[in-house]
């Protein structure tokens, strides 16, 4: 096509024969190309507005939209869990192969709806809010990835949060008909209410061969150690109800039960407590005269006074988290943030995240059995270490509990440093905000070594060129036992000494700039960190009457 | 004009393609890759979901109605594996605390020298009881350590002579030790006899059959390992950059046969002869020609080449994979020699993992990459070598150096797990000075101890509200003495400013009960201050002098800061520890007749040291002050700090007649002669630390006016 239009244009002898007829040539010509050139740009600029109008049609995208996949009667079914699952195991770490960023890449199936073969759908609610939340919390986040061959985790969105919802048999089936399924190998399934009646089991019911599974309310019988992530039960309280932090300190109560469906035995014992204590204790129930509408959840009732529920929770300095049919409760979750110490009872409980969160910190952990002793126990603690607690409860629920975005991604930096375990965050950085805070400025240095006489120390001058005291200062220091190099620094050396000065620190204008530095210095560190102290160190036998001779520092105070 | 008006319309033209073959390109090449994945992200959903709702009142209110929490509770006791809330009998710790019992050793029963070690340390330990009806924790008198059927340790008929024990009761609250299990070819972890409920403190065991919280996980020792003390860690000083001159080092045996090996026949891959040496040898065992394969000459020739001591001693990391079984001797001879550990044993439950945090010691690789561990320990920072390096050392002091160490810190893991709520948190665990010497009964807030102040943010105790109360122990004569306790409470922080008549401060008096020595470090519940200042009834000191000691006290809060100091030093002729009060150049030991410390100190020395030594310092009346400098090196590993002081008061304390009599006294001496080396052998190690330096006000002695001076009252005579 160009050629043929650069050929044209080598043909001026024949334009004055054909005129008119060249002249319509060429506007044809030129109009092709600029009809061309228009359609071009439709088509490369249009291609924008249409796929951006796509992904507005995205935004607005239905979840009825989601292609229907039947599952056959005689499809395959996972196997069970294998408790013996570990990460060397059942994991396959090739797929997260070697990257500089030690990051994992996290692939999301895209969303399917399963039903049956007569077209009952596999879970009574389909996807929920929150688990929709988590999704797309993770693929905004640096951990995903839309390249299914480079991924290294895998998550269904078939949602398995709440175990009620599923039909057990087919979720199961579903999720062996995802296409990477591969024996469930480095696939991740969340799910927050495991177990049904009449057992209530602490795991997920559903088959799902070697899947990792972030489960809340897993018991020491059914978590694999270092394999699946314990997570909390998400509160949607979290969301709805703003409660500011409360500083740490004393509360009005000092042991608060807020929950409603305690077992029998459990509350006659804090009744018990009650009577004994007073009004130390504040046991709420469900409030039996209100209408049975949502606010409910948000009520508790003592004798027929009613209660705002969670910010009751702020009024106490410890809250009872006992448990249910299940091990997690949500409670736990409204409890840290109100920033009460939770006080558990949840014998065999693996509490949420607590692979790297240091519960000890932000809680109170007491078997179910000591229930009566609970409130001596609690008394037995020193206040300042509730005040710690209180803050650290609160900051735990900031950090790791606040959103299932935060849930989200703490699984996924928990599951990403087994992966990278020389990259991970250490303890302390889980756990301590302020560590977190100033990790730039924690010295590296931090053994308690008492620094040997072999290696010595090296001796640094820095010379104005005043070339008789730098003599005198190298003799002085040459003679010291430990001395192993002297460095001198020569600053100044094109400039002619300066003028007798007996010493720097008699110049005023000298004193005024240091003075000036340290205040730009400390501006710069935001605070002043150099320290006052009224001691120096000196010679055991300093300045004592004792025969210089025998001194391991002679005449040290005589010059 | 018209071929202009052409040339015009040509030009425009030819732009309008050159245009065109510019756009189309890149539109071309965008296109199929939009069109391969039409949900690139996850899709905002416009409708309605329904919400999570995690509250199951109904249903707990109908479980609850049928399942007693005491069903619920007993539900898994009849599974085979065990948890501390099935397996173990806590009724049996109430009310006597954590004891443990050891059965009596019977005659004819052979029992190897580490375990004779571990016997041994707990009978010496503060846990150890002779009464089987006051434990809590009962440990064999079998050897159960080597359990491989090859190995001469190994103990026949250990089935039958568990099953007689009376006290057995299917292993509840029984802890074994071991160390080997299994034998060629495969290595299993089968111990050859039933351990019930018994817990299991096992060396090389792995995840799959570790019983999470209730197993421990031991170090592999030697059985050279010292009993008591043991040697320090290697590093003597920090170098900055941190790398040695290897990079990464192995030196071991390639098994022919049998399993183990899989790791170690692919080191020569990575092995590069230059910073990265690890060599393999096929010598082992008799018979190792008949199975040697093509490698065997040239890796042996390699492997002659280079010196194990020496290549752990030079290099940054060592490798530790694994061997016949998960764990080997190199892990504790890297921790020792500050090597930081690559550890190459999937599967193995590292030692201490309930309350170590290896992640800040080691790095832990996996063998199925075996080829990216070089890149993998190139990239790690300086910083963070530096700080494993040095976490190696801590490590090492604080829980692998002897045979005693690793004893008690399992018992102590096993008391945390019966204390529940009061047990360490981790950063106690992993923190100097270690948890052996922090013991959580004493608080559970950081703070009170003397060690965490950096962790809390406040850099010492200045900024606390609490002010110094002094705690005179006046003495009698003899050593029936009555105790003064005199709480001084003030509500500034510096107390020199104030003269405190003394009927204006509160005079609390405790009479001993016992009138010991040891009481005068009772960890009194008057005492509510941080700081301590412990003195004698003859003590000469002044407001300043004191005034002064309390401000070098709360810049070093762990240390003991005090007035008249002492010495200790090796007597090569008599093969023992000297002590000295000449006045000497350096100093160890600061006596507490005159000096601060922090009351957890108190707490120490009541509750951590065992009652033999107590005993000895009440029989004395002597010696109470050393202890206290050896238990507080013992756990700061450094020095205790002297301080200025008058001159006048040395003097006063010799002319006094009683006073000198008692100094003069030449049983006296003998006495501390003689503690000094009862105690350095049950710490197993001399602990205290010489000082040159002493701590003087700013202006001590120097040619300014005294009235520019602070506390010029120190340099009056």
């Amino acid at each position: 096509m160009c050629a043929s239009v650069k050929y044209g244009s080598r043909g001026p002898a024949l334009i004055p024969r054909m005129k008119t007829k060249h002249r319509i040539y060429y506007i044809t010509l030129f109009s092709v190309v600029l009809l061309g050139l228009i359609a071009t740009g439709m088509f490369q600029f249009w291609p924008h507005s249409i796929e951006s109008s796509a992904e507005w049609s995205l935004d607005r995208r239905s979840v009825h939209d989601a292609p229907l996949v039947r599952i056959p009667m005689s499809s395959p079914i996972p196997e069970r869990g294998d408790l013996s699952c570990r990460m060397h195991t059942c994991f396959d770490v090739y797929r997260c192969g070697y990257n500089p960023k030690n990051k994992i890449k996290v692939f999301i199936y895209p969303l399917q709806r399963f039903v049956d073969e007569v077209g009952v759908p596999i879970s009574s609610t389909g996807l929920s809010r929150e688990y929709n939340d988590l999704l797309s919390a993770i693929s905004d986040s640096d951990f995903y990835t839309d390249d299914v061959t480079r991924a290294c985790l895998f998550i269904p969105s078939i949602d398995v949060l709440n175990q009620n919802s599923l039909r057990i048999r087919e979720t199961a089936q579903a999720l062996a008909m995802l296409p990477r399924w591969d024996k469930g190998m480095n696939h991740l399934l969340f799910n927050m209410l495991p177990g049904g009646p009449p057992d209530y089991n602490t795991a997920l019911d559903v088959p799902r061969d070697r899947a990792l599974l972030a489960g809340g309310g897993f018991s020491t019988w059914t978590y694999r150690q270092g394999y699946d992530v314990s997570i909390p039960v998400y509160s949607p309280l979290s969301a709805e109800v703003d409660l500011p932090e409360r500083q740490p300190g004393p509360r009005r109560y000092f042991i608060l039960s807020s929950q409603t469906a305690i077992h029998r035995e459990y509350r006659v014992e804090l009744e018990r407590l009650k009577e004994e204590n007073g009004e130390a204790l504040l046991l709420l129930d469900k409030c039996s005269n209100l209408s049975q509408d949502l606010a409910s959840v948000r009520k508790r009732c003592y004798k027929g006074q009613v209660y705002d529920y969670p910010q009751i929770l702020q009024e106490s300095s410890f809250c009872v988290v006992l448990r249910g049919a299940r091990l997690g409760q949500a409670t736990l979750s409204d409890v840290l943030q109100a920033g009460c110490v939770p006080v558990i009872m949840a014998d065999s409980y693996i509490l949420p995240f607590s692979e790297v969160l240091d519960w000890k910190r932000a809680s109170v952990v007491i078997p179910e059995e000591k229930l009566p002793e609970m409130y001596t126990i609690l008394k037995s603690i020193p206040h300042r270490q509730v005040e710690e607690m209180q803050r650290q409860a609160r900051w735990f629920w900031e950090a790791y509990f606040s959103s299932m975005k935060a849930i989200g991604m703490t699984t996924l930096q928990i599951i990403n440093d087994r992966i990278y375990p020389y990259a991970a965050r250490t303890y302390e950085e889980w756990n301590n905000p302020s560590v977190v805070k100033w990790s730039s400025v924690n010295s590296p240095l931090f053994l308690p070594l008492i620094p040997p006489r072999s290696p010595g120390f090296t001796a640094v001058v820095l010379t104005y060129d005043r070339i008789e005291s730098l003599f005198r200062v190298i003799t002085e220091i040459s003679k010291v036992p430990s001395l192993a190099k002297l460095l001198v620094v020569w600053n100044n050396q094109n400039k002619s000494p300066p003028e007798a000065i007996d010493g720097l620190s008699l110049d005023q204008t000298h004193m005024v700039e240091r003075s000036e530095c340290i205040n730009k210095f400390a501006s710069v560190f935001g605070t002043m960190p150099l320290k006052v102290v009224e001691h120096r160190a000196d010679p055991v036998l300093y300045k004592d009457d004792f025969p210089e001779k025998l001194k391991s520092f002679p005449n040290i105070g005589s010059l | 004009m018209q071929a202009k008006k052409r040339y015009l319309i040509l030009f425009s033209a030819g732009v309008c393609l050159i245009l065109l073959f510019y756009l189309q390109g890149p539109a071309s090449r965008r296109t199929p890759n939009r069109g391969d994945d039409p949900h690139p992200h996850w899709p905002h959903f416009s409708d309605p979901l329904r919400a999570f709702i995690p509250w199951d009142q109904t249903e707990t209110e109908d479980y609850n109605v049928r399942v007693s929490p005491r069903h619920k509770r007993d539900d898994n006791s009849g599974a085979y594996k065990c948890r501390m809330d099935s397996c173990f009998d806590f009724s049996l710790c109430g009310s006597n605390g954590f004891k443990v019992y050891v059965y009596p050793q019977q005659k004819g029963e052979k029992i190897s020298e580490s375990y004779r070690n571990i016997l041994s340390s707990i009978e010496s330990s503060r846990f150890y009881t002779s009464d089987p009806g006051q434990a809590c924790l009962f440990v064999l008198n079998l050897d159960t350590l080597d359990r491989d059927q090859l190995s001469p340790q190994y103990v026949h008929n250990l089935k039958t002579k568990i099953q007689n024990l009376n006290l057995w009761n299917n292993g509840r609250n029984h802890l074994i030790f071991n160390l080997y299990s299994g034998t060629w070819p495969d290595y299993t972890e089968d111990l050859g006899f039933e351990i019930g409920q018994a817990m299991l403190a096992k060396a090389s065991i792995s995840t799959e059959n570790f019983r999470p919280d209730f197993d421990i996980s031991i170090p592999l020792f030697s059985k050279d390992h010292p009993r008591t003390g043991g040697d320090r860690g290697y590093l003597k000083y920090n170098t900055i950059p941190p790398f040695r001159k290897y990079v990464l080092v192995f030196k071991g045996k390639r098994y022919l046969t049998g399993i183990g090996s899989d790791t170690r026949n692919a080191l020569h891959h990575v092995h590069n002869a230059e910073d990265v040496v690890l060599l393999t040898t096929c010598k082992h065992g008799k018979d190792w020609q008949k199975h040697k394969d093509a490698r065997c000459d040239k890796d042996n020739a390699e492997y002659d080449r280079y010196d194990y001591k020496e290549m752990l001693h030079n290099s940054t990391f060592c490798l530790v994979p694994r061997g016949r079984r998960l764990g080997s001797f190199r892990f504790l001879e890297a921790l020792q020699a500050a090597c930081v550990p690559v550890m190459l044993s999937n599967g193995w439950e590292l030692p201490f993992s309930e309350i170590i945090d290896w992640h800040t010691a080691a790095v832990i690789g996996d063998e199925r990459l075996l080829l990216q561990i070089p890149s993998t320990v190139r990239s790690i920072h300086q910083d963070r070598i530096l700080s494993l390096r040095q976490q190696t050392q801590f490590l090492w002091e604080a829980y692998f150096s002897s045979v005693e160490k690793i004893v008690l810190t399992t018992l102590e893991i096993i008391q945390d797990r019966v204390l529940q709520h009061n047990a360490r948190s981790t950063l106690m665990w992993n923190r100097l000075p270690g948890g052996l010497f922090t013991l959580p009964q004493f608080s559970s807030y950081l703070g009170d101890f003397p060690f965490f102040y950096s962790v809390l943010g406040n850099s010492n105790p200045e900024k606390k509200p609490h002010l110094p109360i002094a705690l005179v122990i006046l003495k009698t004569l003899i050593s029936l003495f009555r105790c003064i306790i005199v709480l001084w409470n003030c509500d500034k922080p510096l107390p020199a400013k104030h003269r405190w008549p003394a009927t204006s401060v509160p005079v609390i008096v405790i009479e001993g009960e016992s009138k010991v020595m040891s009481s005068r470090f009772l960890p009194y519940d008057n005492i509510r201050t941080d700081a301590v200042l412990s003195l004698d009834e003859d003590t000469v000191l002044s407001t300043t002098e004191v005034d002064f000691a309390f401000t070098v006290w709360q810049i070093f809060p762990e240390r003991i800061v005090g007035y008249p100091a002492r010495s200790h030093f090796w007597d090569s002729n008599k093969e023992r520890w000297g002590y000295t009060s000449k006045w000497t150049n350096d100093y160890s030991m600061v006596l507490t007749g005159a000096a601060f410390y922090h009351r957890y100190y108190n707490y120490l020395y009541t509750q951590y040291l065992p009652g033999s030594l107590k005993s000895m310092v009440d029989q004395l009346s002597n010696c109470e002050d050393i202890l206290m400098n050896f238990l507080v090196s013992a756990v700061t590993k450094m020095p205790p700090i002297k301080v200025t002081q008058k001159k006048q008061y040395k003097e006063t304390m010799m002319g006094q007649t009683s006073r000198a009599s008692r100094w003069a006294d030449p049983d006296h001496f003998a006495q501390r002669q003689m503690c000094m080396n009862k105690f350095a052998s049950w710490f197993g190690t001399m602990p205290l630390v010489h000082s040159q330096m002493r701590l003087d006000p700013v202006l001590f002695k120097d040619q300014v006016s005294i009235l520019r001076k602070k506390y010029r009252d120190i340099e009056r005579l």
